[in-house]
C-alpha cells in the first residue's frame, strides 16, 4: 500500500511539474510578450509584474524563480485589475465553484447509481431502455445546451427558477441540474454495464444458491463490485464538472472562478490564465491522486502488497 | 424385465415396423458436418448491427447531416457571413428557413457550415488520435518490459493532465483557428486509443497462432500487420466513434467560450453563444437549430458507437 | 431407501440469438438419502442445465423449466414461489461450483460469506452460534488455523483452499442433497484427490445426498454409487457403478469408457468416439447418438428407444435392446 501511494505521489509531482513547465513555456513563447507591452497596462501594474516574473532576468533564472513562487502558493498579480493578484480572484471565487462543484458531484453520483441499478436489474425492460436513452441524451446534450435550455423553459417561460446569480438554495437548482446531468449519464452507464457483468458473476450465482434475499445480493455482493469502475472514473468526471463550471458559471452569471477564468480569456489576462491553470491542475490531480488511494481500500486485492511486506 | 417399447414411444407418429430393424449405412461425414450456415465476424456484427433500431437511426441521421453539410449550403441564395442588419431577428419563412440571427445572418446556411466545422474537427481528432494511438500503443504492447514499462508511464503522466485546460491554455497562446483546435485536441487526446490498443496487442500478442507465426521467424511488423490489426480492430472503431462525439462537444464547447471558430464563419458552438442573449428576448430559432443539431449529432454518435460496440463484441455471440 | 428427489420428464429450453436450445429433453431420475449419484457426459449435454433447474438457478430469459417436476420432499420444486424457494437453497439442497477462483467474493471477507447463508435461514441464531458453527465447519472441510483464516479475503487462498470454502459454505446449514458442478475441474490433479476424499469424508459425517457433474470418470469411478449418464438433453443409461463401469448396454456409455486411459487394461488401446454431438437447436425425433453410433439400424434415426430396464437399478434406452435387434445382430456375422 506505501508503495502504491508513493508511486501515484511521485506520478502526481511529475504531471504537476510538466504542467508548470508547459504555462510558463507558453507565456514566455506568446508572441509580443504580453507581460512587457500590454497594451493599457498602467504603470503601477507594470511594475508588479516585473517584480513577480522577474522580466529583466535570464529565463532559466525566471522559471525557477517562477517555479519557486508557484510552490509558495503565490500566483503574481493580475494586468487587468491592477489592484487584485491572482490569490485574490482564486479566494473570492474558489468557495463557489467548490460549492456548486460538490452539490453536482453528489446529485451526480446518487441519481446515476441509482439509475444505473435499476436499468441493470430491469434488463431489457422498458425501464431500461427508458433509463439508457435518457442517459444516451444526458452525454449528448452540451451542458451549455442544457442551461441555456432550462433558463428558458423554467425561468424566462416559467419562472420557477431565477435565471441567474447564486445567492440562495432556490438559484442552485438550475446550475447544478444543468452540470449534473452529464456526470449523471456515464456514471448510470457505467454502473449498469459493470452491474450487468457483476450479476453474471459465479459469486452471484453463489449467493443466490445459499438462498440469500435478492436485495441481499445486490447491495452486498453485487454494488461493491459494480462500483469499483465507477471510483476510477471518477477523476475524469471530476476534470469534465471543474471545466464544465466555466460555461455555467458564465451562463447563469455564477461569481464563481470558472467565470473569471472565462473573462480572463477573453481579456487575455495572462497571468491570470496561467496561475488559474496551474492551480485547477493541481487541484485536479491532487483529486485524481485520492480516487486512486480510495479505489485502493475499497479493493482488498491492492492491499496484498502491504501484506506481502509485512 | 422387459418393457414394452412399442407403444410407449411418443417421438414418432406411427409404430416402428420391423423392416426398419436393419445396420443403417455409415455416413460419419454426416454428424460432422455443421448445420447452421456459419457467418464471419464482420457479417455476423453487420446483422447485429442492422437489428438495432437505435444505432442504424443514429447511422441515418450522419449520413444525412452529411449530405446536408456538403450541399445543405448551396440550396440557399445566401452567404455565411454577409450581414444584414435591417433583417436582424427573422422568424423561420419561406425565403429564410431557420430565420435570421442578431446580424442577420442566415441560420440554415450557418448551421449547415457549423455541421462542416463540428464533422471536420470530429473526424480530424479522432483520424490523428486513432493513427497516433495505435502506432503508440502497437509499439507499446508489442515491444513489452521495458519499453512499454517507459511509454505507460509516460500515458500515466499525460492522463493526470486535465485536457481541456491544456487545450484553452494552446488556444490563448496560439490563437483560435481551426488547425490550432484540432492540434490542441490532439495532443492528449490520443492516450485513450493508445491505452485501448496496447491492451488489445497485449492479449492477443499470446495468442497460438500469434506465437506460431513468431516462432516460424515472421518479422515484427508482419506480425502486427496480418494478425495484431485486424483483431484489434473491433475496440478500434468503437473508440473512433466515441472520440468523434467528445471532439465535437470540445469543438463547440471551445467556440462557445469564445476560443474557437471566429466570426464570420460559423460553428454551432459559436452559434449558441452569439445567441444566449436571444433565449431572454424570445428569439428562439438562433438558439434552437444550432443546439438542437449539435445535441443530435452526438446523440447519432454515441448510439451508433453503442451499437458497435454491442456488435463487435465477440464476448456476446452467439 | 428413501427417496429425497425425483426429477420427472424435465424439460428446459433456452432462446438464443440464432433460435430455441432444447437443452434437457426429459430427464428422469431418482435420488436416495445418503448415495452419491454422478451425471455423467460431455459438455454441452445438459447436465449442468438439469442440476442448475434442480436450484431453480437457470436465468430466466432466456432459459425456462417448459415441462416436467422436480420432486424434492414432497414439493414440486418448478411450482414453487421464488420466495418458497429461498427457503430450500442452502438449506436443503446447496451447490458447489466449478471455478473456485469465481465462485468466492473478492471483496468480501471468507467469515462473511460463510455466515451470511447462516443468517439468513436461522434468524435467531447469535452471532457467536454462527461464528462457532462457521469455525466447526472450516475444522470440517480441512483448514487450519480457522480462526485466523475467517477473517481472511478470498485471494489470500489457493485454489483448493477456496475450494474448500465453498464447500463449507454450501455445508453451513446442513443441507441433505449438495449438487456439485464439476467440482475439481479447474484443479490441479493433486489437489483433485484431496477434494474427493473430503467429500467422501463429509458424506460420511453429514449422511448428505451428492449430485457430482461431471465429465471426469475418473472422478466417478471413485465416489459414484450410482452412475447417470447423459447425451444430447437426456439421460440414456442408469445404474450402479459397477453396472455401468462392467455391464454398460449403451453403445455411448461404451464409448464414453474405451476413450478413458485405464490401468487394468494395458495394451488395449483408447478408441475415441467419432464425430460430434447433434445441434441442440434442432435435435433429432430418433437416438440423438444415432449419427456417430457403430451399431446404427434404420429404426434408429426414426424414433426414440424407449427405456429398458435390465435390472431393478440398471435402466437403458435402446433400440439394441428390443428382440428384433437382437434377432439382427444373431444373424449378422461381422461387425
Amino acid at each position: 500500500m506505501l508503495k502504491y501511494i508513493m508511486k501515484r505521489l511521485l506520478i502526481m509531482v511529475v504531471t504537476l511539474w510538466i504542467i508548470v513547465t508547459l504555462t510558463f513555456v507558453l507565456m514566455v513563447s506568446i508572441p509580443g510578450s504580453p507581460l512587457n507591452e500590454e497594451r493599457g497596462t498602467t504603470e503601477q501594474v507594470q511594475k508588479n509584474l516585473e517584480s513577480f516574473y522577474n522580466l529583466d532576468k535570464p529565463y532559466y533564472v525566471q522559471y525557477l524563480l517562477y517555479i519557486k513562487s508557484i510552490a509558495t502558493f503565490d500566483f503574481g498579480p493580475s494586468i487587468k485589475q491592477p489592484d487584485r493578484t491572482v490569490n485574490d480572484l482564486l479566494g473570492n471565487g474558489f468557495p463557489i465553484s467548490f460549492e456548486l462543484g460538490m452539490w453536482t458531484i453528489i446529485v451526480a453520483v446518487i441519481s446515476g447509481i441509482i439509475l444505473g441499478i435499476i436499468a441493470a436489474l430491469r434488463h431489457n425492460g422498458i425501464v431500461d431502455y427508458l433509463a439508457m436513452t435518457i442517459a444516451v441524451l444526458g452525454i449528448s446534450i452540451p451542458n451549455f445546451v442544457l442551461a441555456t435550455l432550462l433558463i428558458q423553459q423554467l425561468a424566462v417561460n416559467h419562472p420557477i427558477f431565477p435565471p441567474a446569480t447564486w445567492s440562495s438554495p432556490m438559484h442552485m437548482v438550475l446550475p447544478i441540474i444543468a452540470l449534473a446531468t452529464g456526470p449523471m449519464a456515464i456514471i448510470a452507464r457505467l454502473t449498469r454495464s459493470t452491474m450487468l457483468e457483476v450479476l453474471t458473476q459465479d459469486y452471484i450465482k453463489m449467493a443466490r444458491a445459499k438462498g440469500l434475499n435478492p436485495w441481499k445480493i445486490i447491495f452486498k455482493h453485487a454494488l461493491k463490485n459494480a462500483l469499483m469502475p465507477v471510483v476510477t472514473i471518477m477523476g475524469t468526471l471530476l476534470a469534465g464538472i471543474l471545466t464544465g463550471t466555466f460555461v455555467i458559471e458564465k451562463i447563469f452569471a455564477i461569481p464563481g472562478m470558472g467565470r473569471y477564468f472565462v473573462e480572463s480569456i477573453n481579456q487575455r489576462d495572462y497571468p491570470v490564465i496561467m496561475g488559474t491553470t496551474v492551480f485547477y491542475s493541481a487541484f485536479l490531480i491532487f483529486a485524481l491522486f485520492l480516487v486512486d488511494i480510495a479505489y485502493g481500500i475499497l479493493d482488498p486485492r491492492i492491499k496484498l502488497h502491504k501484506k506481502a511486506g509485512e | 424385465m422387459k418393457l414394452a417399447n412399442e407403444t410407449n414411444n411418443n417421438h414418432s407418429p406411427g409404430p416402428v415396423r420391423d423392416e426398419w430393424f436393419q445396420w443403417k449405412e455409415k455416413d460419419l461425414h454426416k454428424a460432422e458436418s455443421v448445420s447452421r450456415p456459419s457467418l464471419s465476424y464482420w457479417q455476423d456484427a453487420w446483422k447485429r448491427l442492422l437489428k438495432n433500431k437505435l444505432a442504424m437511426m443514429g447511422l441515418v441521421f450522419l449520413v444525412l447531416l452529411t449530405f446536408m453539410a456538403i450541399f445543405g449550403p448551396y440550396m440557399s441564395k445566401y452567404d455565411v457571413g454577409k450581414i444584414d442588419l435591417p433583417n436582424q431577428y427573422q422568424p423561420p419563412s419561406a425565403d429564410h428557413w431557420f430565420g435570421t440571427d442578431s446580424h442577420g445572418r442566415d441560420v440554415f446556411v450557418r448551421t449547415w457550415y457549423g455541421a462542416r466545422i463540428s464533422l471536420f474537427v470530429g473526424l480530424m481528432a479522432a483520424l490523428i488520435d486513432c493513427v497516433i494511438g495505435i502506432v503508440y500503443g502497437g509499439i507499446s504492447g508489442f515491444k513489452g518490459g521495458r519499453t512499454d514499462n517507459v511509454m505507460m508511464r509516460i500515458i500515466e503522466v499525460l492522463y493526470g493532465i486535465p485536457y481541456l485546460l491544456v487545450v484553452i491554455l494552446l488556444l490563448v497562446v496560439m490563437g483560435p483557428s481551426l488547425t490550432t483546435i484540432i492540434v490542441a485536441l490532439t495532443v492528449t487526446g490520443w492516450v485513450g486509443m493508445a491505452r485501448i490498443v496496447r491492451g488489445q496487442v497485449l492479449q492477443i500478442k499470446n495468442y497460438e497462432f500469434v506465437l506460431a507465426s513468431r516462432s516460424f521467424g515472421t518479422k515484427s511488423w508482419r506480425i502486427i500487420r496480418k494478425n495484431l490489426i485486424p483483431n484489434t480492430m473491433g475496440p478500434i472503431i468503437v473508440q473512433l466513434t466515441l472520440t468523434v462525439p467528445s471532439a465535437i462537444f470540445a469543438e463547440a464547447f471551445l467556440s462557445f467560450l469564445g476560443l474557437g471558430i471566429q466570426s464570420p464563419f460559423a460553428s454551432w458552438g459559436s452559434m449558441a453563444n452569439d445567441s444566449l442573449g436571444a433565449i431572454l428576448s424570445g428569439n428562439w430559432w438562433t438558439l434552437f437549430f444550432p443546439a438542437f443539431f449539435i445535441s443530435f449529432t452526438m446523440f447519432a454518435f454515441n448510439v451508433l458507437g453503442d451499437g458497435l460496440q454491442d456488435a463487435l463484441d465477440p464476448k456476446l455471440r452467439k | 431407501m428413501e427417496k429425497i428427489l425425483t426429477v420427472d420428464n424435465l424439460h428446459v429450453t433456452f432462446k438464443t440469438y440464432g433460435g430455441t436450445v432444447q437443452a434437457v429433453r426429459g430427464v428422469h431420475f431418482d435420488l436416495y438419502k445418503g448415495e452419491t449419484l454422478a451425471i455423467v457426459g460431455e459438455s454441452g449435454c445438459g447436465k449442468s442445465v438439469t442440476s442448475n433447474a434442480i436450484m431453480r438457478l437457470i436465468p430466466n430469459p432466456p432459459g425456462k423449466i417448459t415441462q416436467g417436476r422436480i420432486i424434492f420432499k414432497n414439493k414440486d420444486l418448478t411450482r414453487l414461489s421464488e420466495k418458497n424457494m429461498r427457503k430450500i437453497r442452502g438449506v436443503d439442497i446447496s451447490m458447489i461450483f466449478q471455478d473456485p477462483m469465481t465462485a468466492l467474493n473478492p471483496t468480501l471477507t471468507i467469515e462473511s460469506q460463510l455466515i451470511e447463508g447462516l443468517r439468513q435461514h436461522k434468524k435467531n441464531i447469535s452471532h457467536r452460534a454462527a461464528r462457532q458453527k462457521a469455525l466447526d465447519i472450516m475444522k470440517l472441510v480441512g483448514i487450519s488455523n480457522p480462526e485466523e483464516r475467517m477473517k481472511q479475503y478470498p485471494h489470500q487462498f489457493s485454489g483448493g483452499m477456496r475450494q474448500r470454502i465453498v464447500i463449507a459454505i454450501a455445508l453451513i446449514c446442513e443441507p441433505d442433497l449438495l449438487i456439485a458442478d464439476e467440482p475439481t475441474t479447474a484443479l490441479d490433479v493433486t489437489i483433485q484427490a484431496q477434494i474427493l476424499e473430503l467429500f467422501e469424508k463429509i458424506q460420511k459425517v453429514t449422511g448428505v445426498a451428492i449430485i457430482l457433474i461431471t465429465h471426469d470418470l475418473g472422478v466417478v469411478a471413485k465416489i459414484a454409487d450410482r452412475i447417470a449418464v447423459m447425451y444430447a438433453g437426456k439421460i440414456i443409461e442408469v445404474g450402479t457403478k459397477r453396472e455401468i463401469f462392467y455391464h454398460s448396454e449403451h453403445p455411448y456409455t461404451k464409448g464414453l469408457l474405451q476413450s478413458v486411459p485405464r490401468l487394468d487394461l494395458k495394451g488395449e488401446s483408447l478408441t475415441p468416439i467419432d464425430g460430434t454431438p447433434p445441434d441442440l437447436f434442432s435435435p433429432p425425433s430418433g437416438c440423438p447418438f444415432a449419427a456417430r453410433c457403430p451399431y446404427a439400424m434404420e429404426v434408429c434415426d426414426k424414433a426414440y428407444p424407449a427405456q429398458t430396464a435390465l435390472t431393478g437399478t440398471h435402466q437403458v434406452d435402446c433400440w439394441l435392446q428390443d428382440e428384433r435387434a437382437k434377432k439382427l445382430l444373431a444373424h449378422t456375422t461381422t461387425i
